[in-house]
């Protein structure tokens, strides 16, 4: 593969309603604040209104002419499907993050580290708000990528939700922080 | 004033005569036009009419005003964006029947719809005269046209009726033989705030006459003479075959006009935003 | 653009395309909706109210185009977006715009496939229509953005095109340069150049669409005082009809000629190594995207290779791709639609050189993989 080096790929993957456009978005707004170039796209149209939702996100430190993933550095599945189609496309060495509560068989012969968390599960069960599982999961992402520091990662997601939800986020992507430092579920 | 003054006041000189036929009902028509404009003091400059395609809508080469000579039926939404730009303006709208009823008949809905401050002439004559009459949506059934040489299978429709169903808040309708009648309308069309919609039926010896006959202008006047019947709300008539009311057939003028509310969203809109900051 | 005042921030191409209207002073927008433009007027229906503008849905695209002529010639700078069966619809009055010398800007955003095709997908299959859509001899200009920078930057300079020329012209992004979202610098006010149109404020004798030295006729905003005819026929300098033969070939003509006059203004282009380059990708608009990466990864290979980009792609720039073509001996011109440029590449840089598309026409943009793949046929 002929991909520049400094390009830095995410890959993230669930169904509509998920957070993953926003959570795209988020990353790229970060980026930014990092001197970073960022290019986000997303799948849209009937996709975005129920079914396979994905959003990618490159970053990198030079201008990014080919605008889509060439092979993730980052994939985030929310859904069994997003985990069985992204997954295997990580590049060797990359991170894998899967929401186990609806990834119930991890995909074989990926060859980068996965983790697998219930991250729905614990968004309800700590926040009562299944739908902040896209916050925990960048709390998560903010450990374990290369590039952005927490900070710049939760100063954009302040930037995006309504000021009224900014605490729920808050403590959302710290426990996501959290969950980096634990051992693979 | 000279009788004739207000003629030369609104029509171009340097660009008559007319090409229009002899016995056409169209200079009648502009003669009308142009007296409302008159007698309202409608100044020139601030004055644009607006029209699409056929003989009807080559007066407004005639009108000594900001004139604007669009597409087949496109004359509705070019003027509504004339008006949206530059509210305070007076746009007029000649269109035929071809325009109003066939090809731009969309337009003519939502034109009416929106209630936007436009006075639409729309002048019927039955036909396409410019391409030498052709059956339009305005033909009578049964009658006869280059393209239905055997007689109209068709109907034709209510255009007032559509236009009021539509949302329209003036609407009339007048002859070529009702000059003084027609003045009158087009003046209260003017006036009107709000979509106002004023139908004028004109003789076209020369095709529509020619193949229903109806060779000249006198027998087509005759035949408006005989079957308009004067409107009167209080005392609706049973029409005959071949009738059509003339006169005002509707106003309504408690419905808000669409660039004074576009005016005061516009106001809410930067209000919000003066608050949010 | 460091060490400006702006800001930078994450935007969507459409975004960007509508702030860059409003940037470029555009206060009137009129359109109806349609996947994938659709964000541009819902950008537009927020933002123009609290500018003093103009927001209007109107009942199709050719009422549409109709009401932004309008507006324009009214004297307000107007704008439309659309995306392929909408753009079909404006053709009619794309060339009324053209003829009525209105400043119009029509945004196609790009879809896939003919007829109502693939309404998601992506293509660049209306690039002949986007230029030869309209009946008749008429002048348009085209642009091709690449990224959501371009679409602000592109859309400023298309109304400032489309106010000196006095014609319509046309932003013609794919659909994933509508939807892409990457970091745009916003300029501040004064920051990037604004034109207006000329106003003058006397007309010799009535003659309110005689060329200027520049070739371009100023008629006056209506309701300003002066009184014009405008009309969709053809027309002498005073704008009423003529058909006398000689007035009208001066009326044409002198229509079409604004393109060839100001072809300075009309010529922008990106090109990478081209200098020394034997093959040279052409190519549009996001597919230029993969080509310069592949260009660049094929230079370190020691590949003679460089990558030559349109941002105006009507008119088209020969003259350069002629220049090119000097050293140059093949052409590799890649596409999201069945070969609309590279007949026109071939044109441009004639028939003796080897000029080879690639093709994709499934709704998708080009792969790196497989597009380096048929460059590498081409190059074996």
């Amino acid at each position: 593969m002929n991909r520049h080096d400094e390009r830095y790929e995410v890959l993230l993957s669930g169904s509509g309603g998920q957070g993953i456009i926003l959570a795209g978005v988020i990353i790229a707004e970060a980026g930014i604040s990092h001197n970073l170039k960022v290019v986000q796209t997303a799948s849209y149209g009937p996709e975005s209104r129920g079914g396979a939702s994905r959003s990618e996100v490159i970053l990198s430190g030079e201008d990014i002419d080919y605008p889509a993933v060439t092979q993730p550095d980052f994939v985030i599945a929310l859904t069994q499907e997003a985990a069985d189609k992204f997954a295997p496309r990580v590049r060797p060495g990359g991170s894998v993050l899967l929401d186990s509560t609806w990834v119930e068989k991890p995909p074989p012969d990926v060859q980068a580290t996965i983790a697998s968390f219930p991250l729905t599960e614990e968004a309800s069960n700590h926040f009562r708000k299944p739908l902040v599982a896209n916050i925990i999961a960048l709390g998560f992402f903010a450990e374990r990528n290369p590039l952005l520091g927490p900070d710049e990662i939760l100063q954009a997601i302040i930037r995006r939700v309504p000021s009224h939800y900014r605490e729920l986020n808050e403590h959302a992507f710290a426990f996501g922080r959290e969950l980096a430092g634990r051992k693979t579920a | 004033m000279p009788a004739e003054s207000f003629i030369k006041k609104y029509l171009r000189q340097r660009v008559l005569p007319t090409i229009w036929c002899g016995g056409c009902g169209l200079g009648t028509v502009m003669r009308v036009i142009v007296k409302a404009f008159d007698d309202l003091k409608i100044d020139q400059d601030k004055l644009v009419v607006v029209s699409g395609i056929g003989c009807s809508s080559r007066m407004v080469g005639y009108i000594d005003a900001n004139t604007v000579h669009t597409t087949h039926g496109r004359a509705l939404p070019v003027a509504t964006g004339i008006k949206l730009g530059r509210p305070e303006l007076e746009v007029v709208v000649i269109m035929g029947d071809g325009d109003g009823a066939a090809i731009g008949g969309n337009h003519l809905i939502h034109a009416s719809r929106r209630n936007i401050d436009l006075n639409v002439f729309l002048l019927n004559n039955g036909n396409y005269g410019m391409t030498s009459g052709q059956v339009s949506p305005m033909t009578p059934h049964a009658h006869y046209a280059s393209t239905c040489p055997f007689g109209n299978l068709e109907h034709a429709f209510h255009l007032c009726d559509m236009v009021k169903s539509a949302g329209a808040t003036y609407v009339a309708r007048t002859t070529t033989f009702h000059y003084m009648q027609g003045v009158r309308l087009a003046r209260e069309a003017l006036k009107h705030k709000g979509f106002a919609f004023l139908e004028i039926y004109f003789q076209c010896p020369t095709y529509y006459g020619r193949f229903n006959k109806m060779t000249d202008a006198p027998t087509m006047l005759r035949w408006f003479k005989e079957n308009a019947v004067r409107y009167n709300p209080e005392k609706p008539r049973e029409l005959k075959k071949g009738q059509f009311y003339i006169g005002k057939l509707w106003e309504d003028n408690t419905k808000d006009e669409y660039t004074d509310l576009y005016c005061k969203l516009c106001n809410r809109a930067a209000e919000m935003v003066r608050v949010a900051k | 653009m460091g060490g400006a005042k702006g800001r930078t921030v994450l935007l969507q191409g459409n975004e960007a395309c509508a702030m860059g209207a409003i940037y470029a002073g555009c206060r009137f927008f009129g359109g109806y909706p349609i996947t994938p433009s659709t964000e541009i007027a819902e950008h537009f229906a927020r933002k123009l109210p609290t500018v003093g503008g103009v927001f209007i849905q109107m009942e199709d695209e050719i009422a549409s185009i109709s009401a932004i002529i309008g507006a324009s010639l009214a004297g307000v700078k107007s704008m439309t977006a659309t995306s392929g069966p909408g753009f079909s619809l404006m053709q009619e009055n794309l060339g009324l715009a053209a003829v009525l010398e209105a400043p119009v800007v029509i945004v196609n955003i790009m879809r896939s496939g003919a007829s109502t095709g693939h309404p998601t997908g992506t293509g660049q299959a209306d690039l002949m229509q986007s230029r030869w859509g309209t009946h008749g001899d008429h002048p348009v200009v085209v642009l091709a953005p690449a990224t959501a920078q371009e679409m602000f930057d592109l859309t400023v300079k298309a109304f400032n095109i489309s106010e000196k020329l006095r014609l319509p012209v046309v932003l013609l992004p794919e659909a994933v340069v509508g939807h892409i979202r990457e970091a745009v610098y916003i300029p501040t006010e004064g920051e990037m150049e604004v034109l207006d149109r000329k106003r003058p404020d006397s007309y010799e004798n009535l003659l309110f669409f005689r060329r200027d030295e520049n070739g371009v006729a100023h008629p006056p905003d209506l309701g300003t005082g002066h009184r014009p005819h405008y009309t969709g026929l053809t027309h002498d300098e005073d704008g009423f009809f003529t058909a006398e033969p000689g007035k009208v070939n001066a009326f044409t003509v002198g229509l079409n000629s604004k393109l060839e006059l100001h072809s300075d203004l009309l010529t922008d282009y990106r090109e990478d190594a081209v200098e020394d380059a034997e093959i040279v990708m052409v190519s549009f608009g996001v597919t230029a995207r993969v080509c310069s990466h592949i260009t660049r990864s094929l230079r370190k290979k020691g590949v003679k290779a460089g990558s030559f980009r349109p941002r105006i792609v009507w008119p088209f720039p020969e003259k350069r791709l002629k220049q090119i073509a000097q050293n140059a001996h093949t052409f590799i011109v890649p596409e999201l639609n069945l070969g609309q440029m590279r007949s026109t590449v071939q044109c441009a840089v004639g028939q003796d050189k080897r000029v080879v598309g690639i093709n994709r026409v499934d709704g998708t943009m080009l792969t790196l993989e497989r597009t380096l793949e048929e460059v590498k046929k081409v190059l074996n």
